[in-house]
């Protein structure tokens, strides 16, 4: 209960500082951000943006170690970790594409533009979107766990590629790309230290709140199983 | 026998059965010709430019890809033989054999385009033929590597024929992405040594997808 009410401090904590702290030219009072060039006001958004797509990787990372953990004990509680973990993946997918295209909007002038990173975030939509119709489509319970399994480790080996080899050596917009100079104000943390401090802060606070979600999530599709299969022997 | 012999006993029995019924064979004949006059109808008297060639190159294969490599695991278990290939032969020696007959058939069907493709296509021209050979032999082996695997999960799940390029789409967007890329670089004339990166991610999803599907293939073929 204790780490609730400090999850719920935190997060409002940083959505106030976020969004209210004020952009200065020369920050002097621990309230005020740094001006970066080009990006202005738009900054505020990285306290939001990069932390859903952050836990859009650890759900799909969480949802493909519990595969492979059904693959070897063929648990089926397993089976609703890895579900629960790819369904809060997939929510944080779609904030993550939301909110890019938003600050694309503003920061290079279109929502869409096939920027590397985009690509890659649109692939992993379709590839979770896929693994969805592959659960919907099978009715046996261990034949859905295993097959889905399969496929998300499969799926998974086309992750790296995405998200850790294409947007380094293609031509993008976002920081970090091939035709960039410097690494950009994340990689390189030009942001001032609290900046910093809140973008960690951020997040810690969203990683804690995954977490929460995601075990609400497992236990739910364990509990619902459990009355359904008691439903049916009467 | 050894996993050798017994996997080319299988190639031997699919390609055997497919010639009898030539079905994946005309259908794919039948499903390229039909893409790529769907392509010159919509193009018309005007010219493409060298990268949308590239791009529709890619499409055509992706799509007569889709249309006929399911049909390995399927038809097995369409005619109801899986149980008996279950029960006389291990799970590698079943994946060699329809990754054989696969790899086999994307090779003929992806000549057959490309050769249709130069033709027909006037933008279509080669400056570095090596690079496009490479890159095209490398990019059959992923496909088929991947296209074959994704058939075994089809084959046990419910709907077949929808799901198939759903499943497959986004396992070979990489594989895809870069070899329309090479395509791009072979048709601009781009050397070997600028293109190595991209050489270097085809084979390394090639090397990834087969060892993958070897591992992961037991799970999908025994219940």
């Amino acid at each position: 209960m204790v780490w609730k009410i400090f999850l719920f401090l935190l997060l409002s904590f940083v959505s106030v500082a976020g969004i209210g702290f004020p952009i200065v030219e020369k920050p002097s009072a621990w309230y005020e951000f740094p001006f970066i060039p080009g990006l202005e006001e738009n900054a505020k958004i990285i306290f939001f943006h990069v932390p859903t797509a952050w836990l859009t990787l650890i759900a799909f990372l969480m949802s493909t170690i519990y595969s492979f953990k059904y693959l070897r004990k063929k648990n089926l509680d397993d089976d609703a970790k890895s579900y629960a973990a790819a369904q809060l993946g997939i929510i944080f997918c779609i904030l993550a594409t939301v909110t890019g295209a938003v600050w694309a909007k503003f920061a290079w002038g279109s929502y869409w533009s096939w920027d590397p990173r985009q690509t890659s975030i649109f692939a992993l939509l379709l590839i979770y979107g896929a693994w969805f119709a592959l659960r919907s489509s099978i009715e046996s319970e261990e034949k859905r766990a295993t097959l889905s399994s399969v496929y998300s480790m499969i799926a998974f080996i086309t992750v790296p590629f995405f998200i850790f080899i294409m947007p380094r050596i293609m031509k993008g917009l976002h920081p970090g790309s091939a035709d960039d100079t410097n690494a950009g104000p994340v990689i390189d943390f030009k942001m001032n230290s609290n900046m910093q401090l809140i973008f960690f802060l951020s997040m810690i606070g969203f990683t804690i709140l995954y977490f929460w979600m995601w075990k609400v999530g497992y236990k739910s599709i364990i509990l619902r199983d459990k009355i359904n299969k008691q439903l049916i022997r009467g | 026998m050894s996993l050798r012999s017994k996997s080319y006993a299988l190639f031997k029995k699919d390609f055997s059965s497919e010639l009898r019924t030539r079905y994946a064979v005309n259908s794919l004949a039948m499903f390229i010709i039909v893409a790529i006059s769907v392509i010159l109808f919509s193009v018309g008297n005007e010219k493409i430019s060298e990268s949308l060639t590239g791009g529709l190159f890619w499409v055509v294969i992706f799509f007569t890809a889709m249309s006929g490599l399911s049909r390995a695991f399927v038809s097995e278990e369409e005619r109801g033989t899986s149980l008996t290939l279950q029960l006389i032969a291990s799970p590698s020696t079943v994946f060699t054999g329809k990754l054989l007959f696969n790899l086999i058939l994307v090779f003929c069907m992806n000549t057959v385009i490309a050769i249709l493709y130069s033709a027909l296509f006037e933008a279509f021209v080669m400056k570095n033929f090596v690079l496009f050979l490479t890159s095209f032999i490398l990019g059959n082996i992923g496909l088929a590597a991947a296209s074959t695997t994704i058939a075994a999960i089809i084959s046990k799940a419910g709907a077949k024929g929808t799901l198939y390029p759903v499943l497959s789409f986004p396992i070979l967007l990489p594989l895809i992405l870069t070899s329309v890329q090479l395509t791009l670089f072979a048709i601009d004339g781009t050397s070997f040594e600028e293109s190595k990166f991209e050489l270097a991610i085809v084979v390394s999803y090639d090397v990834i997808m087969l060892t993958a599907s070897y591992m992961l293939f037991d799970f999908i073929w025994k219940d």
